[in-house]
């Protein structure tokens, strides 16, 4: 394989689950994975399906229930935490909050494998501290107080601190779970930079299909076999994979806007659509949300857009009336 | 990153100024109380001059100068089990007789007290004067290790801290309870001896206990110095803390170790003294606006120290002869002194 010297972290024949004295609870088994540098991987899986326990064990955390994950060769387990500890930063779901802590204060608690037993900094040490918070753009809060920091930059704070870890494998458990959406794509794209231009490995887990879709150089799958599927995101969708993880009754997979929808079991009437991609595919979305399916073959009901994309009309065939927004267009079909 | 050296700078200020409050208290408590002695004279009689009141000089070396040197240990001791325990469970209601350990040295005195057999042993030990107290501050410090090895041992079986609290707390009452039953058995005049005991005093230290309680009291905080880096890791949690490569099982024994021998000794000389280990380490996070321990702990030592002098002075009613139980003062001090602060500052909501 090409990419072969670029695995950092690989995982043989691992089972994750709990244990406790009665019987054990594997959740994922049988997983052969492989983490490259350079590249961001999504862990992609419904609640619960167990992207938090195969992220702690893999990790060094938790103990696998059975098999063993290796970093650069080397069973992790057989790894002493300080050494570990180099190789390996998390950011977890946990929403830490001391308050009294400074920005800088934090990120440099990054470099506690580091520093001697006062956690004393040196130069170099409040180097990689600067140039962490440069990377991810909190220079200007340095002095601020964790409690005085939104939801977005307290995660720009947790990920600076792994790289004042300083290690080639990162690991976030559902990074922008309580982010909007351009802070979501703000730190996509802040981790895709530094996974390709530092080369190290991220990897982090998420159940939003989209930024999955959208941001991810490799996917790791969980199916509903308790096991994962591997690979590039538009290969697993195109070859149904992705569909059969998130199979749910009433839920299909549009393939052609690329997320999840709820099919409902009434008959719904068809509609043609005829007219620009984009323009077509609002109109179809507001259609299919009032009820209407979009039909690929000719149907009673024809709508043409026609118009520019700032001024688009929609003219319906079977009154033979023309529409400036698709409110009114809506009105009269329901009225069918 | 001006800023940064700036907040240091502003760090060193505040430890001079604490510093400085710490010694003027100082010379204030030794000057107040019953007679009221010149702060000129008792500085003097520190540095070992004479001052033409041979009585007052008495009074400085013996009685009022190892009481104010006990507030200031207790003081400190007590906020630095406090400041460890709320970090170690990240938890702003955590203090040093979470675990139990007061509670435990509550025992050992309740044990030697109540079941000494008759009233007049129990005042047969009383007479035999420094004898007596050591029987009482060794039973204590046993109470308090009988304990502490009760929650080590369950500590290595639970991974959760928050669940560690809730076991200490349990672990507390029970040992309270066994109290209340021996209590309950007891002659009232052995009841009593109880508890004046638990009404808390920094006077009982003699100057030959002083310097073992300065010993212990002095390795504590150190030892809690030590901690510091460990103590910062913990501010993320534990899973942070472990994956920053710290042994968080045995990180856990150090800082229970340390609280014990701080609280431990401290409520065997002194009795248990409420509040103040709760107090403290919220007035310095607020002082300071910081959660760095090795800003904290010399700033808790400190802010210990004053409020214990603070509390001693109140509790002499300067000028008068009637003296107050120590802890009582505390909490009817230190309360409104935190409410006031928690409500001017509002910094202090966040700390965990």
């Amino acid at each position: 394989m090409m990419n072969e010297t670029k695995t950092i972290l690989s995982t043989t024949n691992l089972t994750v689950g709990y244990k406790d004295k009665k019987e054990t609870k594997p959740v994922l088994s049988n997983l052969n994975l492989n983490l490259e540098k350079g590249k961001l991987t999504c862990l992609l899986g419904t609640n619960g399906a167990g992207k938090s326990t195969l992220m702690r064990t893999i990790g060094g955390i938790q103990k696998p229930l059975e098999g063993e994950v290796s970093m650069q060769g080397k069973p992790i387990r057989s790894i002493d935490a300080k050494t570990l500890s180099k190789q390996l930063s998390l950011v977890l779901t946990d929403r830490i909050a001391p308050g009294n802590l400074t920005v800088y204060a934090l990120v440099s608690l990054g470099r506690f494998p580091y520093t001697s037993w006062l956690g004393t900094l040196s130069q170099k040490d409040k180097d990689i501290i600067f140039r962490a918070m440069e990377a991810t753009g909190i220079l200007e809060f340095a002095n601020k107080h964790i409690g005085e920091l939104s939801d977005g930059e307290r995660q720009k704070v947790m990920i600076a601190r792994t790289l004042a870890q300083d290690t080639e494998v990162i690991f976030l458990d559902e990074p922008t779970a309580h982010l909007d959406l351009p802070n979501r794509i703000e730190i996509f794209h802040l981790l895709r930079a530094l996974a390709v231009e530092s080369d190290k490995a991220i990897l982090l887990t998420t159940h939003e299909l989209d930024m999955a879709l959208a941001n991810a150089d490799h996917l790791w799958l969980i199916n509903q076999n308790q096991s994962i599927d591997s690979g590039l995101p538009e290969d697993l969708v195109l070859n149904g994979l992705l569909e059969e993880a998130f199979q749910r009754d009433q839920l299909q997979f549009d393939y052609e806007l690329g997320t999840f929808k709820r099919t409902s079991t009434q008959s719904k009437t068809k509609v043609w659509l005829e007219g620009d991609v984009i323009l077509k595919r609002w109109t179809r979305s507001a259609l299919e949300r009032a009820g209407f399916e979009v039909s690929p073959n000719a149907s009673d009901i024809e709508i043409k857009i026609s118009g520019s994309l700032k001024a688009p009309l929609w003219h319906l065939n079977y009154n033979d009336t023309t529409y400036k927004t698709i409110q009114e267009l809506l009105i009269q079909l329901n009225t069918q | 990153m001006n800023a940064i050296t700036q907040g240091k700078r502003l760090r060193a200020k505040s430890l001079t100024l604490l510093g400085f409050t710490l010694i003027l208290l100082f010379l204030l408590d030794i000057g107040l109380g019953s007679v009221r002695i010149p702060v000129s004279d008792v500085i003097k009689t520190l540095l070992g001059q004479q001052i033409d009141n041979s009585g007052w000089q008495g009074i400085i070396l013996k009685i009022r100068l190892p009481r104010a040197v006990t507030a200031i240990l207790a003081g400190a001791a007590l906020s630095l089990g406090g400041l460890q325990m709320q970090t170690l469970f990240r938890n702003p209601l955590a203090g040093p007789s979470v675990l139990g350990i007061t509670a435990g040295a509550s025992l050992g005195v309740a044990a030697v007290m109540l079941a000494a057999g008759t009233v007049t042993t129990t005042f047969s030990i009383r007479e035999l004067g420094v004898d007596g107290s050591w029987l009482i501050i060794i039973a204590s410090t046993l109470g308090a290790a009988l304990v502490l090895m009760l929650i080590l041992g369950i500590s290595f079986k639970i991974r959760d801290n928050v669940v560690m609290l809730i076991v200490g707390l349990m672990v507390a009452n029970i040992t309270i309870a066994v109290v209340s039953i021996w209590q309950f058995f007891s002659d009232p005049e052995q009841i009593q001896e109880y508890i004046l005991w638990t009404f808390g005093s920094l006077g009982g230290v003699t100057n030959e206990q002083l310097g073992a309680l300065a010993i212990i009291v002095l390795t504590g905080v150190i030892l809690t110095f030590f901690l510091s880096k460990t103590l910062n890791a913990l501010l993320l949690g534990e899973d942070y803390a472990q994956s920053m490569g710290l042994n968080v099982k045995w990180a856990r024994v150090g800082i229970i170790a340390t609280t014990s021998i701080l609280a431990g000794a401290v409520t065997g000389f002194c009795g248990p003294i409420g509040f103040v280990g709760i107090a403290v380490p919220h007035l310095s996070r607020s002082f300071l606006n910081t959660s760095d321990h090795r800003t904290l702990v010399p700033t808790c030592a400190l802010v210990g120290g004053i409020l214990m002098l603070v509390c001693d002075i109140i509790s002499q009613v300067p000028g008068s002869q009637t003296v107050l139980p120590i802890n009582a003062i505390t909490a009817l001090i230190g309360s409104p002194i935190v409410i006031w602060i928690i409500v001017k500052r509002k910094n202090l909501k966040a700390s965990f």
